[in-house]
């Protein structure tokens, strides 16, 4: 038995719930670190959502007549859920690089749970969209945004939004291990989610569109999203918004998870 | 439970298709523990295939391997612990630190962090990239990348290490480099397989080779052995005339198996003996021919006499049958 005379630790350890979350955790702190370290990823997950919400208050914010006190408190939440849906994109590029770097092949011959490279990704995303609600919500305050309700709304409604990114991030994930090259997941991501973003309550109420395009925003999972985050900010009755939400997000997450591992076992 | 007696990687009858193109065509194979075996062949012979089986990359669609005792597919996480894979494009993190690159894959090899630390420091030491530990792969040069993703692939200490095509792109120095790094390695008793294009290389590193042509191994032995079957030398006559190829080749078949005939370069190549005094004999008989020689030289067997003499072809011409039939879908 020659195994004994290496270092080799507990091994073969995939099946092992903590060896699952020790992995994943490894995986998550190396994304962290290329979050650091990619001058470019840290200037897209900041500066651009902090001059959206200013160009959109200050150019845009006199012509909105909105129900909310003031544009920026209808604005804040919309951009928010705008913002975290967006983060699939890191997701989506950040696997692809990785599948196309030769890194993907290296994870796969380690000893690891197999869902540790994906499980990773998506909680470093899921910690830098934290880190950029806090951002906005903070950017807000200086500039008027309040939150009209609890303390518990207050915390709710970005987690709602984020809650709500998550599954998407997952699709994405999917499309990011199986696209052919990293441009194409750009492409993909922009033409899909930039109209759903934007033909929803977002920026401006529903009411304000033309009649044909109403329905389509007022079905819009995104709208329920941004509904839902709007008034947990406000402090009022989410109209069934925070229930249709979550039921979004748990049909995402369960046409996700079976189509990310697909991806990931998939033979390249 | 694997013993120290028991062969390191056996391969038994694997087959693997993708669609209709078949990469491996029922490839058997014993790799003693503790020796470099060296996997030799073209492009697209089947040798990245057999290396992503082995490393529980793919599954093979029929046949068995195992590796350090385990099978591939059954006990594919064991495996994934005994090993350790450098593939043909070095799997770096260029955000990463070389020191972190190597922690990390320690790390994801279950060693406690302390040990992941002391070793990533230790081999980054080993490997001569010392200097540029704390620096971001990305500034790396192609041969550092190389050796710190060969450093990463044996953190673990692995049994069985799998080099596909570990100096592929790198220029002549790093090569030498890198191969030394194989020596030490190999010297530590490591098992080695490691594929490549170069028979030099694998003549250089390996104590035993198996050529792979068309998804099968079509020949086993030591580089020792497969050159006497080349036939030790290769003599490559340059003719002065086109019209010249026929007679000079007939006149060669006498002292070589089936000379191979390159036409544009109006060249004719026969693996001769080593016996002495061959070379006047062929010039004489040239001579006697009316053949006007423009050049004569002797080459070491490279890749393509390997070829020529087991399969009657060059190395060249199999990678162009082979993108023919994936073309069309079909296997002849």
């Amino acid at each position: 038995m020659t195994t004994t005379t290496r270092t080799m630790p507990a091994a073969a350890s995939e099946g092992g719930l903590r060896w699952a979350l020790h992995d994943s955790f490894v995986m998550t702190r190396r994304n962290l670190l290329r979050y650091v370290r990619l001058p470019e990823n840290l200037v897209g997950l900041t500066v651009q959502p902090v001059m959206f919400l200013l160009l959109f208050t200050y150019v845009l914010g006199g012509a909105m007549s909105v129900t909310t006190p003031d544009y920026i408190t209808f604005l804040l939440p919309g951009i928010l859920v705008q913002t975290v849906v967006f983060g699939a994109f890191a997701t989506a590029l950040g696997l692809a690089q990785d599948a196309q770097s030769g890194l993907f092949d290296r994870f796969r011959s380690l000893p690891i749970a197999r869902s540790a490279v994906i499980v990773g990704r998506l909680t470093a995303d899921l910690l830098a969209d934290i880190f950029v609600a806090a951002l906005m919500i903070g950017v807000g305050y200086l500039i008027g945004f309040r939150f009209g309700g609890t303390l518990l709304e207050s915390i709710a409604s970005p987690a709602i939004a984020i809650l709500f990114a998550l599954p998407i991030a997952g699709l994405f994930a999917a499309i990011g291990l199986t696209a052919r090259s990293v441009e194409s997941v750009n492409v993909i991501g922009f033409v899909a989610i930039f109209p759903i973003t934007f033909i929803s309550s977002a920026f401006v109420p529903v009411e304000s569109m033309p009649g044909w395009l109403q329905p389509v925003a007022d079905n819009n999972p995104f709208t329920h999203a941004v509904n839902a985050s709007r008034a947990l900010a406000l402090g009022q009755n989410s109209d069934g918004a925070v229930l249709a939400t979550l039921i979004w997000a748990a049909i995402l997450l369960v046409i996700a998870i079976p189509l990310g591992v697909r991806a990931y076992n998939r033979p390249r | 439970m694997p013993s120290s007696s028991e062969a390191a990687i056996v391969v038994d009858g694997v087959t693997k298709s993708f669609g209709k193109v078949e990469a491996l065509r029922g490839v058997n194979l014993t790799v003693e523990p503790g020796i470099v075996f060296g996997l030799l062949g073209p492009n697209g012979a089947g040798k990245t295939t057999l290396v992503n089986i082995l490393a529980t990359l793919q599954r093979p669609s029929s046949g068995s391997a195992s590796v350090a005792g385990y099978d591939a597919v059954r006990e594919a996480s064991r495996v994934r612990s005994a090993i350790g894979l450098a593939g043909q494009f070095a799997a770096v993190d260029d955000q990463l630190t070389g020191l972190e690159n190597i922690e990390m894959v320690g790390r994801l090899y279950h060693l406690p962090g302390e040990v992941a630390k002391r070793r990533a420091r230790t081999l980054i030491e080993q490997f001569g990239l010392e200097d540029a530990a704390d620096r971001q792969a990305k500034t790396y040069s192609g041969g550092m990348r190389r050796r710190l993703d060969l450093a990463a692939a044996i953190v673990n200490e692995p049994q069985v290490l799998f080099l596909d095509e570990p100096t592929t792109g790198l220029d002549p120095r790093s090569r030498i480099e890198l191969w030394a790094v194989i020596d030490e390695l190999a010297k530590g008793g490591t098992t080695v397989l490691l594929t490549t294009q170069y028979l030099e290389e694998a003549d250089r590193l390996a104590s035993y080779i198996a050529v792979v042509d068309h998804g099968l191994v079509i020949a086993q032995g030591t580089a020792t052995e497969l050159k006497e079957r080349v036939g030790g030398r290769v003599l490559a006559v340059r003719l002065r005339d086109a019209a010249q190829i026929d007679p000079a080749r007939g006149i060669l078949q006498a002292f070589g198996d089936t000379p191979y005939v390159d036409v544009a370069a109006h060249e004719v190549t026969v693996a001769v003996g080593s016996e002495p005094g061959v070379v006047a004999e062929i010039i004489r008989a040239l001579d006697a021919g009316n053949i006007t020689v423009a050049d004569l030289q002797f080459r070491q067997p490279s890749l393509d006499d390997v070829f020529l003499a087991l399969t009657g072809r060059a190395a060249e011409e199999v990678d162009a049958e082979l993108a023919t039939a994936s073309r069309s879908g079909a296997r002849a």
